[in-house]
């Protein structure tokens, strides 16, 4: 007989409490209850302490909440990557909108801050939903390079034609009346996305979404409009990047070309991508990390960028599960070591 | 003025069809949409001005050895990158352009920036076509551009190599099946766009100026010409060159110099919306739209 070698290999196992709350819920101690809860808390209670922490430096509060913004693009990116199966590199067209439409309906019609935001939320999301209408047919690379193509063409039409302020943009819009609406104003925006979000995804509307990234052709032929699922998912997301880019030109009180600059669709998915693709919750952690990260970098100009992008081939290449993911696996299943016989 | 948009819309034209023909031919090979082109473009200018000005070597052999560094940076973000990717298509556009952001931010950091590097033209003087003044680096750059396309198609007929590559691009299992290594032909191919990419960048510098801004440039000019044309497919390249040349150039000449990039923006747009596989490609209706 030949010598048996032995080899290993890694089991992994559900741990009970995870298997029983999966589908049927059954939780019967408290301790299970906190299992469950530990997670949500933390990030949940994280945020919601962060500016009573960070309110003596006024500096690392604009800090944290750039971390919002950011976590919100990326929520709206990885809701339309990951469950719609739509890849825009575009996130700066929903953002740009947003902080457009928010400086016109302050500075013209005199709309106070928060009325504002409100407004250019729903009229953005409903802008970029109209304008993204005609290529939601398209699938993968095509759909990827034409949302590549709306913010550039947007900054290009505003120089050429000097419309909307031209290069100069507005200025002199109005801020928040103190520091705590600021804060609290956008960290509850941001926590009522993500929840409302992972809801969403569940539910029965949320199946179809999700069906559209995995089949789209079984969609079509259970009788289900592709480009109009598209067109719903397209307009929660835009949501999101609309609400996050009113918000910031009210915390900085001017508004320009820039809100339609390039990395602002990049550093969505670098978030996106470092955090944990299709977990929603990964794109707050990426840009928790990646935020604090570019202020220490700050004085180095577009070295910045050459670190991101170089941490961004990184993850894409050699990590593509991302952070939550691997978080995930470690919280939820046991591992051990068995011998293969 | 129609001469002056006859003469110069062809040379426009020209000039689109180098920057775009690599970006195509490793589409159309391998797949691989190669978002880091615009970087390796300016990189390679980059790279020849260092050869020649700080080494101070004679300018035709910066120039060739930054077209072999071209095609050696190729073949590494091949291996080390979109090898591992490969299949996964947002991945690689995903990956391809970070590593070109990488490297013109990074060229940007060194501090190559602004309008103080230039190349020396390969030849000097003016002609008179049609009574419109063309200098000659310009019928340098039509005559290459032409040399290169006969190159091209010669090479994909007539040897080994260039019937490898496509074969590939026509089935890639068949060609697997006849001993073809899709590895090495994909990395050729795309070490190949690279050195492509550096000969437009070596001949259409010398025009202009060193800078950083031309690599973003040159991806969406050769995005467009590739998206117009039909994503891989190598006439529809030429004739797409050729209309958005023209088209750009009319505008530039009754409009303003921003309308430049807004025709090219809006072309890609229209096209994807309108015929996603190009105006010369092949319709690939379920793969692409819904």
């Amino acid at each position: 007989m030949a010598e048996t070698i032995k080899q290993r290999r890694r089991e992994r196992i559900d741990r009970g409490v995870k298997v029983r709350s999966a589908s049927i819920y059954a939780l019967n101690s408290m301790e299970e209850i906190s299992y469950l809860l530990a997670p949500r808390l933390l990030l949940t209670c994280g945020f919601l302490f962060m500016p009573l922490v960070l309110s003596p430096w006024p500096y690392w509060g604009r800090v944290g909440l750039s971390i919002c913004i950011l976590a919100l693009l990326s929520i709206s990116f990885d809701f339309l990557a990951n469950y719609v199966g739509l890849v825009s590199l575009g996130g700066a067209f929903f953002y740009g909108v947003g902080g457009y439409i928010s400086a016109i309906l302050n500075t013209e019609l005199g709309l106070p801050p928060a009325l504002a935001i409100m407004a250019a939320t729903i009229l953005g999301a409903i802008v970029c939903t109209v304008a993204l209408l005609p290529c939601l047919p398209l699938r993968g690379i095509y759909f990827a390079i034409v949302t590549l193509m709306y913010p550039l063409l947007m900054i290009r039409l505003i120089e050429a034609f000097d419309i909307l302020g031209g290069t100069e943009g507005f200025r002199g819009i109005d801020g928040f009346s103190s520091f705590w609406t600021e804060q609290y104003g956008l960290i509850l925006g941001l926590l009522a996305a993500l929840f409302a979000l992972r809801r969403f995804v569940n539910t029965d509307a949320g199946l179809v979404v999700r069906a559209v990234k995995d089949n789209d052709q079984s969609v079509r032929a259970s009788g289900i409009s592709v480009t109009g699922t598209k067109a719903k998912a397209v307009f929660l997301a835009s949501l999101t990047g609309c609400f996050a880019g009113a918000y910031y030109i009210h915390m900085y009180s001017n508004v320009g070309i820039s809100s339609f600059a390039l990395d602002l669709s990049i550093m969505p998915i670098a978030a996106t991508i470092i955090g944990g693709s299709g977990t929603l919750v990964g794109p707050v952690i990426g840009a928790a990390i990646l935020v604090p990260l570019s202020e220490l970098l700050r004085d180095f100009g577009s070295l910045r960028i050459v670190v991101y992008a170089l941490v961004l081939t990184g993850f894409v290449v050699f990590r593509s599960e991302g952070l939550m993911n691997f978080l995930t696996r470690k919280y939820q299943q046991i591992e051990r070591w068995v011998d293969i016989r | 003025m129609f001469y002056d948009i006859l003469v110069y819309g062809f040379i426009q034209s020209l000039a689109l069809v180098l920057m775009a023909f690599g970006f195509s031919l490793v589409y159309g090979v391998s797949r691989l949409p190669n978002f880091a082109h615009g970087a390796i473009y300016v990189l390679t200018g980059f790279v020849a001005w260092i050869f020649f000005n700080q080494a101070g070597l004679p300018y035709f052999v910066s120039a060739v050895l930054a077209i072999i560094a071209a095609g050696l940076l190729g073949v590494l973000i091949y291996y080390l990158i979109l090898k591992r990717v490969r299949g996964m298509e947002v991945s690689e556009v995903i990956a391809t352009y970070a590593i070109g952001l990488a490297l013109l931010e990074g060229l940007r950091y060194m501090g190559f920036r602004g309008g103080t590097y230039t190349l020396p033209p390969a030849v000097d003087g003016v002609s008179f076509i049609f009574d419109v003044p063309v200098d000659h680096q310009r019928i340098f750059l039509v005559v290459l551009g032409f040399t290169m396309l006969a190159t091209i198609w010669l090479l994909t007929r007539y040897t080994r190599i260039g019937r490898a590559l496509k074969g590939v691009a026509q089935d890639e299992r068949a060609a697997m099946m006849l001993g073809i290594d899709s590895d090495v032909t994909a990395a050729m191919a795309v070490a190949l766009g690279s050195m492509l990419s550096g000969v437009a960048a070596l001949i259409i510098f010398p025009l202009g100026s060193l800078v950083v801004e031309e690599g973003y440039k040159v991806l969406i000019y050769a995005i467009a010409v590739c998206v117009v044309g039909g994503l891989g497919s190598w006439a529809g390249t030429v004739m797409a060159a050729f209309v958005l040349g023209y088209s750009q150039y009319i505008t530039v000449a009754y409009g303003k110099p921003h309308f430049q990039m807004v025709v090219m923006l809006c072309a890609i747009i229209a096209t994807l919306i309108i015929r996603p596989s190009g105006f010369f490609g092949k319709q690939k209706q379920l793969q692409e739209r819904v």
